[in-house]
């Protein structure tokens, strides 16, 4: 078994909010730089920035993970990963067909784009990203796992687009994999505020929306190599 | 004036949780944030909103609440009904918007 350090919740230039240094190479080479080992670029409802980000990761040794995070119609924020591009166009398709179209006002809100490894523009989306999908987080919840992916609710300690601001608590029911927390807080004051928290695996990362912002709080996971599957396993053996 | 009373003022939707009905009200709250609720709403209150996860209910029940009302046509998940039918807190529903709604329900509790 071995340990490696991840960073699962990471902004692109393509998320309207993140800073417009934030494209795959400079994300690539900071985790390289840092000595993360799996990082995820998990945009606001979109997988577009993840084959780059996937193969320039695999020239350094890095696992990236296809992603999103995904706003449910609740606006609770989902980290949703993926094993490879087959399921990351299902994803991708999941979240065109389901997201509330509303036209993105570039002054308010900055640009969505795609570029390529020459930090060139190759697509702008013209749909805000920041939107909800119609689909609630329990249907979010079986949509990723029906395609074998990890189910993630993000920074759900903050006050906003958190699983308990919008829901009030940690559902009892809800199928996830592990809860993600901020780096405002710890494992042990999430639990002291939310003690019925069933399954208890948690994640840290960093939700970087600038440069050095990058592996600012990381997870540390033991796992057999460096693969989707054994990340999965990781997590879901943490508690 | 009782949930009964609103039903047939407002001309809500009875979902679920009829058991309810002669429940007193005491006043209104509006929100979609169930955190919002949970620290700011007081027993005996209808609370309107968009939301339709069961842990709505779970809200509801802690915070004594009387009804709750849906808007925009929007009608409840099947356990979240199924909570308020063991749970005896009605879920009401209405093809108007939450401004609308609220408006009404303020103008009629304070006549």
């Amino acid at each position: 078994m071995n340990q490696y350090r991840a960073d699962l919740h990471i902004h692109s230039v393509l998320s309207p909010c993140a800073d417009l240094e934030m494209s795959p190479v400079n994300i690539v080479n900071r985790a390289k730089a840092l000595g993360l080992d799996i990082i995820a670029v998990t945009d606001h409802n979109s997988t577009l920035h993840c084959p780059l980000t996937v193969e320039l990761a695999s020239r350094v040794g890095i696992l990236a993970v296809y992603g999103a995070e995904v706003t449910t119609r609740e606006e609770v924020h989902c980290v949703c990963l993926v094993e490879d591009e087959p399921k990351r166009k299902l994803l991708q398709q999941f979240l065109e067909d389901n997201i509330q179209r509303v036209p993105n006002n570039v002054d308010i809100f900055g640009y969505q784009v795609v570029v390529n490894e020459q930090e060139e523009i190759v697509q702008e989306i013209d749909y805000l990203l920041h939107g909800a999908l119609n689909k609630g987080i329990n249907e979010v919840e079986a949509f990723v796992h029906s395609i074998g992916g990890i189910f993630i609710p993000a920074h759900a300690d903050r006050p906003k687009y958190s699983i308990t601001s919008q829901l009030g608590f940690v559902p009892p029911d809800l199928n996830y994999d592990a809860i993600e927390l901020s780096r405002f807080t710890t494992e042990e004051k999430f639990l002291a505020s939310n003690p019925f928290v069933r399954k208890k695996r948690f994640v840290r990362s960093s939700d970087a929306h600038m440069i050095d912002q990058i592996g600012s709080i990381s997870t540390m996971l033991t796992m057999c190599g460096l693969t989707f599957k054994d990340l999965k396993e990781s997590i879901l053996a943490l508690d | 004036m009782t949930v009964a009373d609103i039903v047939k003022a407002l001309d809500l939707k009875v979902f679920s949780g009829n058991e309810g009905l002669n429940q007193e009200i005491v006043g209104g709250y509006t929100s979609d944030l169930l955190s919002d609720v949970m620290g700011n709403a007081d027993a005996g209150m209808v609370w309107i909103t968009l939301q339709t996860h069961i842990n709505v209910m779970a809200i509801a029940s802690l915070k004594e609440l009387a009804a709750i009302i849906l808007v925009k046509g929007l009608e409840p998940e099947a356990n979240t009904l199924q909570q308020s039918n063991n749970e005896g807190i009605p879920i009401l529903g209405t093809n108007l918007q939450a401004f609308e709604i609220t408006g009404k329900l303020y103008q009629l509790l304070n006549k």
